[in-house]
């Protein structure tokens, strides 16, 4: 019955627009938009066509080259006359990201090219049920209309595009490579070594031991941080807030104090203020008779100092939610808690701490993967110190984001801290998406 | 009875007074040491007593005689400026798209760009790096500010929080009276956002002016240095020797920052709970 229904809308003699319009468009971007008598539109299509495959002919081998073999002439010294000239070679990172970005373009222009199809084939059909096509303007103004938010988001788009997710793609890249500082380009060709990188710091005994033990101690580290720094804030929260007390705003603003102040000057601060020989903690202690604490040299102890900094750093920003939220939790469930006879405890524990859970437990556990990547903290407080002779270039206290840094940047073993990057971006990855999907800002809209 | 309760209330208020106080020691104390130590005289981190007995003012000058402090802060305020306008206008329009409009795609993007956004900067900044350097954008100020900017947006869910939270009728009653989106959004939307708007230009006004890892790697040359990169290399280079300059540039770098947030209290508790309350 369906299929009648459309045969006698369509019989098949008036079909022939869609399919000769989208046959077009296949053949040449904006032709079947100049067949439907969308010129404008057709002849910028077409001008972008022309572009594409310019650039598939002119840079595409180039890049696919560039990208399978990272390049293949290393610089080198060449007798010119009676002197050695260097002669550049082949510089395998550039290559690699003017490859890259290559196949980015070539993607865009694939899937401009599908949707020009599916446009074309669309307004043929609408051409068949007699309908006049949209001139370029009412074009514009359809898209100004109903295609805002694209609009709104392209740039911001572009920008993540360019700046994070192609950095991201290209450090990916680099783990199965073999690119530290002793192949570092233009002297030397990197070369892909599949999972070359992988296997050593997994399996190789040495660098795995510093990768789990890493990675144990910055699950710990984040733990510890994450619920010193919420149930601290819970409790300032709970003692400003309570009834009687005066000034609040007051106290408020001071326990704000180190959520204030530039977080990279106060943890240099901090770093002075527990130094072990002559910082003043250690002084006061001194002074009442107790002996010095080596807060910052001994493992143990570095361990804590950092939690307790954190701690310090973090708690007032969980002060200040869970102040905005006390205020909204309804008074009459207090009042009917009093009639009930409860105690202060347990109105606290039955009304106070659920209600707030209720609200903050998608943000814990953001803060939670906030702190495996706190990176500013141990950076500098501690950075990684004291020193671990079991360790592959890693201390006492490095999470892993700091041993990946001091891979890169200080030990130029690019790929392994590729292969950390990975391993990383997996754990928060799944970290994130399970908790984002269960959040309420995502949930409201399953019924809208 | 009445007595007990009494008694009993005034010796909560008491214990919990004792707290605070404690708690407000332990919380002003590493700002009023830095400042005292800004005044003391001498160089050094070690000092016999907990209160100076003489103060001077000659670390402050010292600051910008010996070293180019009146150069990193213009460089900071700049680039911290910039990247807060430019940053706060990405983040306000990507929330305002993912709030209002509903697309195609428009959650699997969503999640793509928290997930980016849990991403360190850093693990890309090789890349980064490459990139600048192909676009002769190194050593330039307007390298570190796009970069801020472009990287703002993924923190975006703060925004469409607060704006899920603006009645949608009232965007609806504008569009039936004709008005376009921008209009709506300018006029209609963004009055009714100071909070948010508050929020998210000091949050962007911060990182920007704060971030120090990846202002060290683009900005080499000591004119083009922000505050915490100089602030850094500071103590890294001469620790124990210098360090009441130190601290008179940490009170330098952080007063105006500290006042701004105090003042913006009330906006800042705002801005977190619609962004706690609506996950």
């Amino acid at each position: 019955m369906q299929q009648l229904a459309v045969e006698r809308e369509y019989p098949e003699h008036s079909r022939k627009f869609r399919k000769k319009a989208a046959l077009l468009s296949a053949l040449a971007m904006g032709l079947g938009q100049i067949y439907n008598k969308q010129y404008t539109k057709g002849i910028l299509l077409l001008a972008f066509y022309a572009y594409g495959i310019f650039t598939a002919i002119t840079s595409l081998p180039h890049a696919l080259w560039a990208l399978a073999t990272l390049g293949e002439t290393e610089t080198h010294l060449k007798k010119v006359g009676r002197l050695y000239k260097q002669v550049m070679g082949d510089h395998s990172i550039f290559l690699m990201i003017e490859g890259l970005i290559t196949v980015f373009i070539m993607l865009v222009l694939i899937w401009m090219y599908i949707a020009s199809i599916k446009d074309a084939y669309r307004t043929g059909k609408l051409r068949e049920e007699g309908i006049q096509p949209n001139t370029f303007k009412q074009t514009l103004s359809f898209v100004a209309a109903y295609r805002f938010p694209h609009i709104v988001l392209a740039i911001p788009l572009l920008g993540v595009v360019f700046f994070t997710v192609m950095p991201i793609i290209f450090m990916i890249l680099v783990a199965f490579t073999d690119f530290t500082r002793d192949t570092m380009p233009p002297a030397h060709l990197i070369n892909w070594e599949g999972l070359q990188a992988f296997k050593e710091l997994l399996r190789n005994s040495s660098w795995s031991h510093t990768f789990y033990s890493v990675t144990i101690w910055t699950f710990v580290w984040a733990f510890f941080a994450t619920v010193t720094g919420y149930f601290g804030g819970f409790a300032a929260a709970l003692l400003v807030q309570q009834k009687g007390i005066r000034f609040r705003a007051f106290w408020r603003t001071a326990f704000i104090l180190p959520f204030a102040i530039p977080m990279f000057v106060s943890t240099l601060i901090l770093r002075n203020i527990f130094n072990g020989q002559f910082g003043p903690v250690n002084q006061y202690l001194g002074m009442l008779g107790i002996s010095k604490a080596p807060w910052l040299s001994d493992p143990l102890w570095a361990k804590i100092t950092l939690i307790l900094a954190n701690f310090w750093l973090t708690f007032p920003v969980s002060m200040l939610m869970i102040i905005g939220i006390l205020s909204t939790i309804p008074k009459d469930m207090y009042e009917a808690a009093d009639i009930d006879g409860a105690s202060g405890f347990q109105k606290t524990r039955l009304i106070t701490f659920p209600m707030v859970m209720f609200s903050m437990a998608p943000l814990i556990i953001m803060q939670f993967v906030g702190n495996i990547n706190n990176f500013n903290i141990v950076y500098l407080l501690t950075n990684g110190k004291p020193l671990n002779g079991d360790f592959q270039f890693a201390g006492h206290t490095d999470i892993l984001i700091t041993w990946l840094f001091k891979l890169s940047m200080e030990q130029g073993k690019y790929n392994y801290a590729s292969v950390i990057g990975i391993f990383i971006f997996i754990v928060l990855s799944a970290f994130a998406i399970w908790n984002v999907r269960r959040t309420k800002a995502f949930k409201e809209e399953e019924a809208s | 009875m009445i007595t007990g309760k009494k008694a009993k209330t005034a010796f909560r208020l008491s214990f919990s007074y004792i707290a605070l106080v404690i708690l407000t020691i332990f919380c002003a104390y590493p700002a009023l040491w830095v400042l005292m130590s800004s005044f003391r005289t001498g160089d050094a981190l070690f000092s016999d007593k907990i209160i100076p007995t003489s103060y001077t003012f000659s670390h402050y000058t010292t600051l910008f005689d010996k070293h180019p402090f009146g150069v990193w802060y213009g460089n900071t305020m700049k680039i911290s400026i910039a990247s807060m306008i430019l940053g706060t206008i990405l983040t306000l329009l990507t929330g305002y798209a993912f709030s209002v409009f509903r697309f195609a795609g428009r959650k699997n993007l969503m999640s793509i760009l928290l997930v980016l956004g849990l991403f360190p900067g850093f693990m890309s900044m090789i890349a980064i790096y490459i990139l600048l350097n192909q676009m002769n954008l190194l050593n330039t100020h307007t390298a570190v500010v796009i970069v801020y900017a472009a990287g703002a947006p993924l923190y975006f869910l703060f925004a469409k929080s607060y704006f899920d939270t603006i009645p949608k009728s009232l965007v609806e009653a504008a569009r039936i009276d004709g008005a376009g989106h921008m209009p709506i959004f300018f006029r209609i939307v963004l009055p009714l956002s100071t909070p948010l708007i508050v929020f998210t230009s000091l949050m962007t006004f911060t990182g920007a002016f704060t971030d120090f890892i990846f202002a060290k790697l683009v900005l080499r040359s000591p004119e083009k240095k922000t505050l915490a990169v100089g602030l850094f290399d500071m103590i890294g280079d001469r620790f124990s020797t210098e360090f009441t300059t130190f601290a008179a540039g940490c009170v330098l770098a952080a007063v105006p920052v500290t006042i701004l947030f105090i003042l913006m209290q009330r906006f800042l508790v705002e801005g977190l709970t619609a962004g706690a309350d609506k996950g």
